[in-house]
């Protein structure tokens, strides 16, 4: 079933083109645990850099068991264990080393989640407590560096005159591109986004996937959708789930028109799931 | 439904609703049961008091006759005594509270330990009374001071700060715990920026409540010996010859209100009752001033918490 790679290109090379393609992080021989249960079997797969990732599955596949793996959220929990390894490229660092701090991993990999969960603080505070906890006090450089993360997450022209504010003050869509700013200010290698958009409306739906499309300028990023389409709109790889398996992944264009599993093809047509 | 049926419905209806009259009325007189006889007790205490109430009152030390007694001493007393439990009983609830929820393992030990912190909180007074003479008075030779009564009443209403901190804690969503953990917050640092700041409103309420049991305590500032006849305040810092030092008031001895009271009523003259309804009149608005104060700062401090 698990598609084993020790190069993980060959899955989908075939239709990359030219293009160059990095990889930033990867998975190999991932399995997790919750107690006794068995989530996640031996996950293989590669996050490129500079590309959406997409990981879609059925509910209680284990996405976002995966997904928050990679900053070690499960740390928080008691009872979670996990083998194998997350690498981290360039440096070849795995994330789930003993020996790497957990805070570490998360000062490289921010996250984004489900729910907008501004802090009960401003608009300003919220994007610069992830520049705050880097120890960083002089006030012109947080100024500046909030407002280019507010820049970057397409906040800023709507909160620029009420950053003291409260965050939970702003509309649902703000406040989801205002978490996503948080996650911006500390300019991570990898964003990780937990079903960004269950919580909003279309329209701010579309605001965020515009922006998730933008980000991969500057940001690798993984993201958790139950939402095919949305998978087929913004990512360029897929990785279909399916109880705590890797069924298939490849290039999206690949995984929806041509699926190479029975399994994956009925999820995407809705035979299933 | 045959439309026929329709008057035999609302027959049922009918009588199941006289269950809801029913217990409408028995719901509000057992309310009244309990707020007439609060009112009832309050109203008689404040005619007996009211008119005794005086600025001399206020300001003189208790005497042998009743016209010229005040309870001067005794507030005086209950105030210090308040901000020694404050002063002890707040940092070391709210750091106890703060680990148990955000650093303590989640095993048997602490399951152990929670059960006895409620456990706590049922102790009847007298004992930490006894508890607070072995320890403070004899032990650490505080003496019959207001330290040791301030310590024994802060041991009282620890399990009350501990609870009420663990609780406005766990009132704070995960999803707020998990966003700074996720910035790259350390365990303390979310503490310090986040569980503190937006839980302070429910550690406030618990504080002011265990102030308000303190506050009424007479067993055990009676069992470490709390006088019941004082003529004289505490030396006030850098005061007198040679002057006193910034604490030396810890170690005075001391009265509080209720002590004062519980002497008056068991006076035979009826002009010493007049004085322990006045004197009990202001203990009692001394407690609706701090219950006040705690809702303002609570309301306050609540108006920028928003999930």
């Amino acid at each position: 079933m698990v598609i084993s790679m020790t190069k993980p290109l060959n899955v989908s090379t075939p239709t990359a083109g030219a293009e160059e393609l990095t990889v930033k992080a990867e998975c190999r021989n991932f399995n997790f645990h919750y107690g006794d249960f068995h989530a996640l079997k031996n996950i293989n797969m590669a996050v490129y850099q500079n590309k959406v990732t997409a990981l879609i599955g059925p509910s209680g596949c284990g996405k976002s068991t995966l997904l928050r793996s990679f900053n070690r959220m499960h740390d928080l929990y008691p009872g979670n264990r996990y083998q194998g390894e997350i690498v981290m490229h360039p440096d070849d660092t795995n994330l789930l080393a003993k020996e790497v701090d957990p805070i570490e991993v998360r000062m490289r990999i921010s996250m984004v989640f489900q729910k907008p969960n501004p802090f009960p603080k401003s608009v300003f505070e919220n994007v610069a407590y992830s520049l705050r906890v880097r120890g960083m006090t002089n006030r012109s450089e947080i100024e500046g560096r909030v407002e280019e993360a507010l820049k970057g997450a397409a906040l800023w022209d709507e909160v620029k005159d009420r950053l003291n504010d409260l965050g939970a003050n702003l509309s649902g869509g703000q406040q989801q591109r205002l978490c996503i700013a948080r996650a911006l200010a500390s300019d991570p290698e990898i964003l990780l986004f937990d079903e960004p958009t269950s919580a909003l409306d279309p329209i701010a739906t579309a605001s965020i996937e515009e922006l998730v499309t933008e980000l991969k300028e500057k940001v690798t990023i993984l993201i958790v959708t139950h939402n095919m389409q949305q998978a087929a709109r913004i990512s360029d790889f897929t990785a279909y789930m399916y109880l705590g398996e890797l069924i298939e992944f490849g290039l999206t264009d690949q995984v929806f028109i041509k699926p190479q599993k029975k399994q994956t093809e009925d999820y995407i047509t809705g035979r299933f799931g | 439904m045959n439309p026929n049926d329709i008057e035999a419905i609302r027959l049922i209806i009918r009588r199941a609703k006289r269950w809801d009259a029913f217990f409408g009325l028995l719901g509000i007189l057992s309310l009244m049961v309990g707020i007439l006889t609060l009112v009832a007790l309050f109203v008689d205490m404040a005619v007996d008091g009211f008119a005794r109430i005086d600025y001399k009152f206020l300001t003189n030390f208790p005497s042998r006759r009743a016209e010229d007694a005040g309870i001067l001493s005794a507030w005086v007393g209950t105030v210090l005594v308040m901000i020694v439990t404050v002063v002890a009983a707040v940092p070391l609830g709210v750091a106890a509270g703060v680990y148990l929820e955000e650093y303590a393992p989640k095993n048997w030990v602490t399951d152990i330990i929670e059960i006895n912190v409620n456990n706590l909180a049922g102790v009847p007074s007298i004992v930490y009374g006894l508890l607070a003479l072995g320890l403070f008075v004899h032990f650490f030779k505080f003496g019959e001071s207001i330290l040791s009564a301030g310590m024994a009443l802060a041991l009282l209403i620890l399990p009350v700060v501990i609870v009420a901190t663990r609780e406005s804690i766990r009132a704070i969503p995960q999803m707020i715990r998990e966003g700074s953990y996720a910035c790259g917050a350390t365990t303390w640092q979310t503490v310090k920026d986040h569980i503190l700041p937006y839980s302070s409103a429910g550690i406030l309420t618990g504080v002011i409540i265990g102030m308000a049991r303190a506050i009424g305590e007479t067993a055990p500032v009676i069992t470490i010996g709390a006088l019941t006849f004082i003529a004289f305040l505490p030396p006030a810092p850098f005061t007198g010859d040679p002057p006193t030092g910034p604490f030396d008031w810890l170690f005075a001895p001391f009265t509080v209100m209720p002590i004062q009271m519980f002497n008056w009523t068991s006076r035979p003259e009826a002009a010493f009752l007049v004085n322990a309804a006045a004197a009990g009149l202001v203990l009692v608005v001394m407690t609706v001033a701090m219950n006040a104060l705690a809702i303002w700062i609570r309301y306050r401090l609540r108006k920028n918490i928003l999930w």
